[in-house]
């Protein structure tokens, strides 16, 4: 192949789309080339790739004492990660499914998130977990959960979640990385979405922590983290017919909570609704619209209105539609933003 | 007409399959009928005598330390002391079998273990004091924080185990648990993982007849704790845990097998928790005494000193040599957890994230005022534990 092919060839492979799950992978893999010390673990990770395949070809690249399929046994695995930790490796765990997460919630919660803190920094615990969660895939029960409250309520985790293809490479790089345990939350209905992306220029992702205006707007501003982030531009854009400008803004990470950024918008557009796939009853929402409230409160035309799942274990899948947030839902909420007010 | 009847149900037939056969063979597998003992049996006399003289005098020490601990709670300076009483042959013996590059992983009953490793008593207790979780540095000592949460820390020792072994390092885990601790999930996972791994570990299984008030026949119908270890494809071993020869034995045949690369054992040591669960316990509400009495016939020291002295390698000045060590322990222990730890509450917010957020830094700040405001209220006087550090 001449000079000039081979650019052409990697002029292709660029302006090639990806999809969310490629990124995943190509953050494992990259991880795992630059750093000795991470090792992956979890249910089929090896020989099978994972059932959503973001592991796929690391056991044959890395060897399976580095991608290690796993005995079927959630806390086991989380446990099993807890010594690797404290033995000098960096774990990067996955969880099958949301549902199936619940069995290492006790490692996750009495040892993983406390370790730091227990060692009085001593023994800090550099652990990714991976959970695919949310629903919109005509999963069948325990396979659609919206779990990040949970995560959220336990402090000594961060919890990480991505909307987009940059940041599913750049986030999970940067959680792997991270000294401190990470959740990190896949929004598997996206695993399939594609965007342009180039995994030998992968974007430089800031640190974890951070929040991003997805889309610049005047009149209100939507607050959204990973599965619901495509919902909420879409309804941003069936806005403007409406003649609303929506401002957009996607958390990227639960915990920590970019106050800055929330505040800076909402003061902005005086006016806010936050939406996820959550039950609505505890959820991410109602801390969400508090901070709000407790920073903004003299700029608000209007309550903070939260868009969420409806407060009900999660539906079989030939009724999700009806559960999970749309673009309707979130434009009927911005039409109660007491718009009346202003003319 | 059953399926077989039906036309054409031999084609769908499925093909046999191969001839079946375990996958381990489990005879060498099963522990003894009875407990391992040596004192008082023929094995004793090929027992290192050096060894049962330091076994002798950890033991006596470390009988001091438990009835020191529970004092200590009693006169305020600890929040709490779950007792080893009774158990110091399987503390001692788990202490001593180790080198200094393994790793022990103890529950909150093995102060003690921790203490004959060479931790000292104080930072050993810390977390029964309360003012800190961890009083020591797990890394600097090998010994995992004491643990809590029942039998949650065996997957950490197997998880230390298997990185150890990947690495290439010469290095066992010896995790502790009680027999209310076999019946956790994280019990199955951890021997489970362990064994398919053939993680370099061994489980020391305490069985002291309670998990707090409720019996062993309310834990369990296997035939004994150790006999668990089958079902995981590794051996069980049952051993007469008032027998600090025997447990030291068995433990060091355990743990070399371990280095050697031969995988996992499980331990059952068949004690007795000699004191209530911890000193806030009420024994007398599930045990009778008669119970207890038969089981200070068996007790642990004088089982060694027995057989010490029988064998001409302990007088009477030996014995008082080893009291009066442990009398020096005790008095240097209570003279050092009389004084009051001087604690920092900013310290609240210093160790949850490697970078304190923003939001802890903001709820840093407002107990930040609070103190100021206390200091201004009480001027030199402020209360108990808001002085210090900063």
């Amino acid at each position: 192949m001449t000079t000039a092919a081979a650019m052409a060839g990697e002029q292709m492979e660029r302006a090639k789309p990806a999809t969310m799950a490629q990124a995943l992978g190509r953050a494992l893999r990259d991880s795992m080339a630059e750093d000795p010390t991470v090792h992956v673990l979890g249910e089929d990770v090896g020989t099978l790739g994972g059932v959503f395949r973001i592991t796929d070809g690391l056991a044959k690249e890395f060897g399976e004492d580095r991608c290690t399929d796993t005995p079927l046994a959630e806390a086991g695995i989380l446990g099993t990660a807890v010594g690797m930790a404290m033995y000098g490796l960096r774990p990067v765990v996955e969880m099958q499914f949301d549902a199936f997460a619940y069995p290492a919630f006790e490692q996750l919660i009495s040892h993983v998130a406390k370790m730091r803190n227990r060692t009085r920094g001593a023994m800090p615990l550099p652990i990714t977990v991976r959970v695919p969660y949310g629903g919109g895939i005509g999963g069948v029960e325990h396979h659609s959960d919206s779990s990040e409250a949970y995560y959220m309520a336990t402090p000594g985790l961060h919890v990480v979640t991505p909307a987009t293809v940059d940041d599913a490479y750049g986030l999970l790089r940067a959680s792997i990385a991270s000294d401190d345990p990470v959740v990190f939350l896949e929004p598997k209905r996206l695993y399939w979405s594609k965007a342009a992306w180039s995994p030998e220029a992968p974007v430089a992702v800031e640190p974890i922590g951070r929040a991003v205006v997805r889309r610049p707007g005047r009149s209100a501003t939507l607050i959204t983290y990973g599965p619901s982030l495509p919902v909420c531009l879409e309804a941003a854009e069936a806005a403007v017919e409406e003649g609303w400008d929506l401002e957009v803004v996607d958390l990227r990470s639960l915990v920590p909570f970019d106050d800055e950024t929330v505040a800076a918008s909402v003061r902005r557009t005086g006016r806010a609704v936050v939406v996820h796939e959550s039950s609505g009853f505890g959820g991410p929402g109602g801390e969400i619209a508090a901070r709000i409230t407790e920073r903004c409160f003299h700029h608000l035309e209007a309550p903070v209105l939260r868009v969420a799942g409806f407060d009900i274990p999660y539906p079989p899948p030939m009724l999700e539609r009806h559960h999970l947030p749309g673009v309707d839902r979130v434009l009927d909420a911005v039409a109660r933003l007491q718009w009346e007010a202003e003319s | 007409m059953t399926v077989q009847e039906l036309p054409g149900a031999a084609a769908y037939r499925p093909t046999p399959p191969p001839a079946w056969k375990p996958l381990t063979d489990p005879a060498p597998l099963l522990p003894d009928p009875e407990p391992y003992r040596v004192l008082g049996t023929d094995a004793a006399a090929d027992a290192d005598p050096e060894l049962l003289l330091r076994l002798y005098a950890e033991l006596v020490r470390g009988r001091r330390y438990n009835a020191q601990a529970t004092a200590l709670t009693k006169q305020g300076r600890l929040a709490v002391y779950p007792s080893s009483t009774g158990q110091e042959a399987c503390e001692i013996a788990a202490a001593l079998v180790l080198e200094e590059r393994d790793w022990l992983f103890p529950s909150y009953r093995d102060t003690l273990a921790a203490v004959a490793r060479g931790l000292d008593p104080v930072e050993a207790l810390t977390l029964l004091r309360g003012d800190r979780h961890t009083g020591y540095d797990p890394r600097e000592h090998r010994i995992a924080p004491l643990c809590t949460p029942l039998a949650t820390q065996l997957p950490h020792a197997v998880g230390l185990a298997h990185a150890a072994r990947l690495a290439g390092d010469d290095v066992v885990a010896l995790a502790m648990v009680g027999d209310g601790g076999t019946s956790e999930g994280d019990f199955h996972e951890a021997l489970n993982f362990a064994a398919v791994w053939r993680a370099p570990v061994v489980f020391l299984v305490q069985n002291n007849g309670f998990a707090i008030s409720v019996p062993l026949a309310k834990q369990t119908a296997a035939p004994s704790l150790a006999h668990k270890a089958v079902g995981y494809g590794m051996p069980g071993r049952l051993v007469d845990g008032n027998d600090a020869a025997a447990v030291h034995q068995v433990l060091g045949e355990a743990v070399a097998r371990a280095r050697a690369g031969g995988g996992p054992t499980l331990v059952e040591a068949v004690t007795y928790r000699m004191d209530a669960h911890t000193n806030a316990d009420d024994a007398t509400r599930y045990r009778v005494d008669s119970e207890v009495e038969a089981w200070r016939a068996h007790d642990p020291i004088q089982l060694l000193e027995r057989e010490l002295t029988g064998r001409g390698l302990l007088a009477e000045d030996g014995i008082e040599e080893a009291r009066a060590a442990a009398e020096r322990m005790a008095a240097g222990l209570r003279e050092r957890m009389n004084a009051d730890p001087v604690l920092d509450p900013m310290d609240l917010f210093t160790h949850v994230y490697a970078e304190q957020t923003t939001q802890l830094r903001e709820q840093a700040a407002r107990l930040q005022v609070e103190l100021d405001a206390e200091q201004d209220h009480h001027g030199q006087s402020g209360p108990r534990g808001a002085e210090g550090g900063r």
